[in-house]
Formats: C-alpha cells, structure tokens, sequence
C-alpha cells in the first residue's frame, strides 16, 4: 500500500526572481487521495502542474510512475500522458466538440477499436460518471457547471488512468453538488484503484475523502500527513487555514 | 520484468456449447486484435465466456465482455460469463451492476428544415441589425444634445489605432495597387501608340475608385475584426455586463467612438492611398514608357477632374459607417463559448467587405445616373 506513485524531492521553482517553491520534498503514494492545499499564491497549481509535465521546475526531480520528469524522453512522456488523467478547473472541454468527441478523440487517437466498442466506451463513461445518456450529444456550452466537470471527469477517465489530477474540483458547485463529486471520486478510487492528487480549497473534501495531504506556504511546505498528524503540529498557516478554534472543521 | 500478454481468444466447440476462453491482458492498450475476432464471430449455439485466465482488465475489457453477452443474446442463444475473479467483479459491478441507459443520437435535421431554418435566421438577423441601428441612432441623438458625454478621448485613441498605425499596410498596398493597374495598362496603351493615356488611366481609376476600395478592404480586414474582438471579449468576460450596471452605456462608450474615429479616419487614409497608389504609377510609367515624373504631373493636372478625387473621399464616411457598425454589431453577438469569437469576427469581416462593395456599386449607379 505504501508504493510512492510520486515522489517530489528539493523542488525549486522562480518565475524570474521570484521564488515559488524552496526546496520543497513530498511523496503521493498508491491507492490515497493526496491534496495540495495552500492559500492563493502558494505555487499549489504550479505544483501540480508541473507533475503533468506542464510547466519546468529550475532544480530537484521529480518523479511520477517511475519516471524522472527531468530527464525524460519525448516517447516515454507520451507513455506517461496515457497513464493519467487530468481534470482542469474550468473543465477544458474542446468546445467544438460534443462530449462524447471528446470522449471518443482519446480512443480514435490512441486505440485500434472497433467503432462499436468506442460507442459502447462512451455510454460507459457517461454512465460512470452520473450524467444522464443524452449528454453526450451536447455541446459543453449547453452544460451546467456540475456537469461540465463530471464530464470532464469522463474524460479524465477515458483510458483508465493510473493517475487522476483534479485542480479544484469542487469549486464553482453548489455543496450539495460538491458532496456528490466527493463521493464519485472515493467510488472510483475504491473500485478502480486510483491514485489521485488534487488541488483544494474546499475544507469539507479535505475532511471527508483526502487521506494525506501536504500544506503549502511561505515557499515551503508546512506540513504533511494526514489530518491528524498534522493537527498535532504547531504551526500559525495551520491554525489559518483550517481556521482552528473558529467555526472551521474539528479535529 | 512482467510480460503483458495481449488479450487472445481460443474458441472451443464443446458438444451443446461453444466455450470462449479469454486469456491474456483485457485492457486498452492490448484489446483491439481480439475485439475485432470477437466482432466477427457469430456462434450457432450457446456460449460460455471463460474469462478465468484474463490476466488484467479494465473498463474497456469488461465493455468487451458485456457486449459481446448482449450480441449472443440478441441472437436468440444463451450466453453466460465463467470464471469472474472477484476483484474484476468489483469494476464490471460498477460498470453493468444496473442496465447501461443509452440515449439515440438526435437526428439531423432535413434539407428542407435546415434551409428554412437558415433563410429565417437570416431575416431575422436583418431585424436584429436595423434594431442595432436604432438603438445606436437614440442613443447618438442623446449625446449630442449632451455634447459633454462624448468620449472625446476614446475618439482619439481610436483615430490613432486605427488612422495612423495603419498607414503604412495602406501606402504598401495603394503603391502596388499603382503598380499594377500602370503595368497592365501600358501593355495595352503601347499597342495604339497612347503610352502618354496612362496618366489618366492611373489618375482616375485609383482616386476615383481603387484607393477607397482598397483601403475600406485593408481597414475592414485590419480595423473591423479588432473591433470585433474586442467588443467579443469584453461580452466574454462580463464586462459589458458591467458597464451596464454602472450606467456606462455601451453604445456611447464601445460603438460611437469607434464609428467617428473610423469616419474621420477614413477619407484621411483614402487622400493618402490616392497619393501613394499614384506615385507607384508614377514610377512605372517612368521606367517603362519614359514618362518623366514632371510630364506625368503636368497631364495629370488636367486629366484628373477634382470631381473624381471628390467623389473618391466622399466614399470615405460611408464604407467607415459601414465597416465600424457591423463589426461592432458582430461583437456583440458573441457569446460565451470560445468558438464564437472566431466565427463572428470572420463574419464581421466578410460582411464589412461585402457591404462597402455593394455601397461602391450604389455609388456607381447613382453617379452615372447623375452624369458625374
């Protein structure tokens, strides 16, 4: 149970002179829901985008799926974009597709299978994922906010990932919604073995699906482990964020 | 290191049933040789789907199955699945443990509903203008008799944006304009010995007509898809939205600023592209026919009646009109999604240039009409 799925060892990342991370060392093993939490600014999202291989890190390695980011080669990056899926916050569906092409492009494009079966994936999918069978034939401008983001999820879920990265998941759903999602991605984690590192600020997901999670803050990050572990540490950016002692969550 | 099998099938033709073994990894990257063999065979009996030697599977493997389990049973023959391991009845539970609800793709629409439907957009879309026209006029008569709500400044920014920086795309593009009509011209002039009629052939033909087309069509292309954009994003991010809680209206403050700025601008540029498209005729015939520049000049003065110069700016204010009003009109069509940008910006541009053409046109009719 305690394979690392990704190891993240004195990452240092600037944008000019601006630091971003310094030094900075987590690992995300197999089978957990890891999340990167941090207050606006903390370089969470470069974080996570620079595990999916989109944005360069100036030094450390970081390593995903047995693969060194830093020196990996052009074909075992394609390798490794087929082995995760990524949910981007405002969705990124194509808008020139319908949501079954979008599906279906990662099938077309990386799969010799029959058209039936690609059909038959679709439905699938859809159906995986809690949206209703004639979602596929709209278009993402139709789409609620909710649904775009379980539809992305379908996508996310296409070539079934190893690995899922969800940036903000549940922003922009209403709470009842954000539950519902909460729930789907521990459902698929339990029966589909996932690994999935996620970029919250939702304190709700934090308290009832994530397992272990590291705080970013001040370059550095505070803390990690589980919930637990790191309530029993002292820290003030731990006290903030989980607003300890107000109307936050208990621990 | 683990080998991975591609998912293989081996069908055995027991006495009262046909048994398919599965074996190997049943998952995306292996599955397409064996859904293809499976897509072909058609059993005569009824069928078992051994799968206790599938070494991997996911939902892609699974789907296989569970098709595979309807395509028999569509045929009217038993089918069954053997030999699930339990951790792959966890995933094909979740994925068929209720019936799998497929919705038909709607049905495109007929010739004739969708040429219906496309003409009535269209008369619609000539309604929606003139009531984009109107609202604009309301709103200009407004602000004149409150002149202090003019937005100077924006008028201005634009006058620049879209006068100066475009001067030197329109002194390119009037120069070769000159170029060519004299190259063209002199060939034929040559044959009847009239090489000195270039210079009313280049003197008119430009001021009265190329240079205002030819710089409506570089504005049009350069100035009214920006103004598309622009007014495309701002819908995009809500700004218009905005503005309009604030009590900012948009016609006053996006539409008429651009409209005058493109009207003063426009017989401006227009002055410019008829002295340019001229000398580039100019020099042409210098180099070809041996026209000096000063003898050009000299018959130019009285080849070139000032009414077709006159004629050639006044067109200026209306392809101005023309070009600023429907490119701002297409970006207020825009909506949210990232494809309408492009679409009503390439709009904005192809009706712009269409509709300064046809107002050429007009123009022609009524003033040979008029005997001008």
């Amino acid at each position: 149970m305690t394979t690392p799925i990704i190891e993240v060892r004195d990452v240092v990342t600037s944008f000019g002179v601006n630091i971003i991370h310094d030094r900075i060392s987590c690992t995300v093993n197999h089978n957990e829901i890891y999340a990167l939490l941090g207050g606006s600014g903390s370089g969470k999202s470069t974080l996570l985008r620079e595990m999916i291989l989109l944005q360069r890190f100036q030094s450390g390695t970081i390593n995903v799926l047995g693969y060194d980011l830093e020196s990996i080669t052009p074909a075992d990056a394609q390798n490794l974009r087929r082995q995760w899926g990524v949910l981007f916050q405002s969705g990124a569906l194509y808008s020139s597709l319908t949501v079954g092409e979008n599906i279906a492009i990662l099938y077309k494009e990386y799969t010799d299978l029959p058209h039936s079966m690609i059909d038959e994936l679709i439905a699938l999918k859809i159906d995986l994922v809690g949206l209703p069978a004639h979602a596929r034939y709209l278009y993402p401008s139709e789409l609620s906010g909710g649904m775009i983001k379980r539809a992305a999820l379908a996508r996310a879920l296409a070539l079934d990932p190893k690995l899922l990265f969800l940036d903000e998941p549940t922003s922009g759903l209403d709470p009842l919604s954000s539950r519902q999602f909460d729930a789907l991605i521990r459902q698929l984690r339990d029966l589909l073995g996932l690994t999935v590192i996620m970029v919250t600020h939702d304190l709700d997901t934090i308290h009832h699906i994530v397992d272990r999670f590291a705080l970013l803050g001040e370059k550095k990050i505070i803390a990690e482990g589980t919930l637990e572990e790191v309530f029993a540490q002292d820290h003030p950016l731990i006290d903030y964020f989980f607003q300890k002692g107000s109307y936050g969550i208990k621990s | 290191m683990q080998i991975t099998l591609p998912a293989s099938i081996d069908i055995v033709n027991a006495e009262d049933r046909c048994i398919i073994r599965c074996s190997g990894s049943w998952t995306i990257p292996y599955l397409a040789s064996a859904a293809r063999e499976l897509e072909s065979f058609r059993p005569d009996k009824a069928v078992s789907l051994d799968v206790s030697h599938v070494s991997e599977l996911d939902s892609a493997g699974a789907a296989l199955w569970q098709m595979q389990l309807r395509a028999i049973k569509d045929q009217g023959l038993e089918s069954e699945l053997i030999g699930v391991k339990s951790e792959q009845n966890t995933l094909y539970e979740l994925l068929y443990g209720h019936p799998l609800k497929k919705a038909k793709a709607p049905l495109p629409d007929s010739w004739l509903y969708a040429l219906g439907k496309a003409t009535h957009t269209h008369v619609l879309g000539i309604g929606e203008f003139l009531a984009y026209l109107g609202e604009a006029f309301v709103l200009l008569f407004y602000t004149l008799t409150h002149p202090l709500k003019i937005r100077y400044r924006s008028i201005n920014a634009h006058i620049y944006a879209t006068g100066t920086s475009a001067l030197p795309i329109i002194a390119l593009s009037a120069f070769l304009i000159g170029v060519v009509i004299a190259y063209q011209s002199i060939v034929q002039l040559q044959k009847f010995g009239a090489d000195v009629f270039i210079v009313d052939t280049i003197g008119i033909s430009l001021s009265r007509e190329l240079a205002p087309l030819i710089t409506a069509i570089v504005v049009a292309g350069r100035s009214g898809s920006a103004f598309t954009a622009q007014i495309g994003a701002m819908k995009m991010t809500q700004e218009i939205d905005a503005m309009r809680t604030m009590g900012f209206e948009p016609f006053t403050f996006l539409v008429w600023p651009r409209v005058f700025a493109l009207m003063i601008v426009m017989p401006l540029l227009i002055f410019f592209a008829d002295i340019i498209g001229i000398f580039g005729g100019m020099v042409i015939a210098a180099a070809q026919s041996h026209i000096s520049f000063t003898e050009f000049i000299h018959r130019l003065q009285g080849a070139l009646a000032v009414k077709h110069f006159i004629i050639g700016i006044i067109k200026g204010p209306f392809f101005a009109f023309l070009i600023a009003m429907v490119s701002t009109y297409r970006g207020f069509q825009v909506s949210l999604n990232t494809e309408s940008i492009g679409l009503y910006t390439t709009k904005s541009v192809v009706n712009s240039i269409f509709l300064v053409i046809a107002c050429d046109a007009l123009f022609s009719i009524l003033l040979t009409e008029l005997k001008l």
